[in-house]
């Protein structure tokens, strides 16, 4: 091993002992970084993500518009939009919660049944740099991801992009609060996968019976009464909701359950999300599996 | 290697009277259980009490479930104690922050990462966090993973992916290594090779407490051993004199009347000259062994698992006793 100090009789580990307190330990916003490099990479080279998570909304909305594309334009009181641009939002909604919910819940909950978790927390890593790296992760992931969804839509499919600031501005806060809340709803699931196999399956089968109850796959007045309720306790129908006010003309907030966009009430049951989630995935958060004491 | 060995058995008795800063590992009175009241609790450690000095290699031995990953996990901060007196590097493990873990350095049992990083990356990482890391290059050389450098750990086989934890466990200059059964898995020349990178760590001043199940690895490498079984400490004392001089008394056997029988003594040459001139015409006697008890054999009559404390016909087993996992070792 590569010492600076030599000497053998004067012992090195007083040396050692000398030495350490020389040197300050990185600061905690650097490691987060530096774990935003790691855990992208890792995304990157990790086939599984790339497909289900970061793909997937892109996909779903070219078959989608290429198959449903030559029917008749949606129509509401008079107001048509071609199907690919109906679909838009409920797949930038979709995007955002598997950018943010399903890649942490699922990356952490193996992170910590395979042992890596416990062994960060052996280092002087900071648990908030580990946090933020996750934070790096999901936000990366999802502005590029958003933004390739937004360039197939216009380029490919023809769909009008907002061109009122106003538009953009209910875009940017929808984003930041639902990005906010799926991230912070990720790491409170990830404790409930008893362990790292079944976190796919556990993560990914709630989000999907999601997208077909909030009014992503189908329009929210073919579904019934209970089940719009039901899906409305939970972040994603108001994602896609807020996206829907910001990609589809006014005229077609009639169709929604309640006639109006509701811009309040999401950002209040995201933001009830979010404060829950923060608090239940603080009190739970483990750094070692269920079954090791 | 094991002589000139500094005498550092303060810790049989109770020397507490000296400051905390001259242990890198104090321990008084440690209890752990486990388990709910419907189920009945078990003690896991029973008030075990551990002293390793600065720059001391000691090894924990003992069989599975005596308490040995449950210890090391409360030094290492991983779990609470219900009671007893914990210091380590003069910290209490249960408060101690950032800067007392960038002081140790961690290799655990269980860890079966598979990351897509690769060997040279996932060190790098690691050794970002700590304030005077090794360089990253030279410990992936150091545990010979050089040829993995850029490969993705992953794809490593079970001897490497351990390579790696020990890379991931000195990356970071501890001051204080914790090495839980480091060379489970590994060939016979990992193995040697891996102790010769324990040694040089030593060199480098870096205090080693280490578990294992290998007696060989424990005399190779401790400069005290330690004996835990059912969560307290039976025994300890340097790898030549563990159990006392008692446990070390040759053993001659022979054969008499076609019966086999055995004579503990310490003077065994002259026990030998005597059945000599006790026996037929040719000087022949049959069966004759004399036998000095194995570490192994001082260790599996300290946990109870020699029935005939080493004085009966075991000893005319063959002499090949290194190495193998002890007898009778049940599922944690």
């Amino acid at each position: 091993m590569s010492t600076a100090t030599n000497s053998p009789a004067t012992g090195t580990a007083a040396a050692a002992r000398g030495r350490t307190p020389a040197r300050r330990l990185p600061g905690t916003l650097w490691l987060g970084l530096v774990r935003g490099g790691v855990e992208l990479r890792e995304y990157v080279r990790e086939r599984d993500s790339i497909i289900f998570g970061f793909a997937y909304p892109i996909v779903m909305l070219a078959i989608f518009a290429t198959v449903f594309g030559d029917d008749d334009p949606i129509a509401v009181d008079g107001t048509s939009v071609s199907f690919a641009q109906y679909f838009l939002p409920g797949m930038v909604a979709t995007g955002i919660m598997l950018s943010t919910y399903q890649t942490l819940a699922i990356s952490i909950a193996v992170e910590r049944d395979d042992g890596s978790l416990k062994r960060l927390r052996a280092t002087p890593l900071p648990p908030a740099s580990y946090f933020l790296g996750k934070v790096v992760l999901s936000l990366t992931t999802v502005l590029v991801q958003t933004a390739l969804l937004l360039a197939v839509a216009a380029l490919l499919f023809d769909v009008p992009l907002p061109d009122d600031p106003a538009r953009w501005a209910t875009f940017a806060w929808v984003f930041v609060l639902g990005t906010a809340t799926g991230a912070v709803c990720g790491v409170a699931y990830s404790s409930v996968p008893r362990s790292g196999r079944s976190a796919s399956a556990v993560v990914v089968t709630p989000l999907l019976v999601l997208q077909f109850t909030s009014g992503v796959f189908f329009s929210v007045s073919q579904l019934p009464d209970w089940m719009i309720d039901l899906s409305s306790l939970f972040p994603l129908k108001w994602i896609a909701q807020g996206m829907r006010s910001v990609f589809l003309p006014d005229a077609f907030a009639v169709a929604e359950p309640s006639g109006a966009w509701q811009a309040g009430t999401t950002a209040a049951v995201l933001a009830v999300w979010l404060i829950v989630a923060l608090v239940v995935g603080t009190r739970t958060f483990r750094w070692r599996r269920h079954d090791d004491g | 290697m094991q002589n000139s060995r500094r005498d550092s058995r303060q810790g049989s008795g109770r020397s507490s009277g000296q400051p905390s800063e001259t242990a890198a590992v104090r321990v008084r009175g440690l209890r752990k259980r486990y388990g709910a009241p419907r189920t009945g609790y078990k003690d896991a450690v029973a008030g075990l009490d551990l002293d390793v000095a600065h720059g001391e290699i000691v090894a924990v031995l003992g069989p599975n479930g005596a308490g040995k990953t449950t210890t090391v996990e409360i030094l290492e901060g991983f779990r609470d104690r219900d009671g007893g007196e914990v210091a380590v590097l003069g910290e209490d493990p249960r408060r101690a922050g950032r800067g007392w873990r960038a002081r140790i350095g961690v290799v655990m049992q269980d860890s079966r990462d598979m990351s897509e990083l690769t060997v040279l990356e996932k060190v790098r990482a690691t050794a970002a966090a700590y304030p005077d890391p090794r360089d990253a290059e030279e410990v992936v050389a150091a545990v010979g993973l050089e040829q993995k450098a850029r490969a993705r750990t992953r794809g490593l086989s079970g001897g490497q992916r351990r390579r790696l934890d020990v890379a991931l466990g000195i990356v970071g200059r501890p001051e204080l290594l914790f090495l839980d059964e480091p060379t489970t898995g590994f060939d016979p020349q990992a193995r040697r090779s891996f102790w010769d990178l324990v040694t040089s760590l030593r060199d480098d001043g870096t205090t080693i407490l280490l578990t294992t199940h290998y007696l060989d690895e424990a005399a190779q490498l401790a400069d005290r051993v330690v004996v835990v079984r059912d969560g307290v400490v039976v025994a300890e004392g340097t790898p030549g004199t563990l159990g006392g001089p008692e446990a070390r008394t040759p053993v001659v056997t022979w054969e008499q009347d076609g019966v086999r029988r055995s004579e503990r003594t310490d003077r065994p040459t002259a026990l030998v000259a005597r059945l000599i001139a006790a026996a037929g015409p040719d000087g022949e006697v049959p069966g004759l062994t004399v036998t000095r008890p194995t570490l192994e054999d001082v260790y599996l009559s300290l946990i109870g698992e020699s029935e005939d404390d080493g004085t009966g016909p075991r000893t005319d087993q063959d002499d090949d006793t290194a190495g193998g996992a002890p007898a009778g070792t049940e599922a944690a």
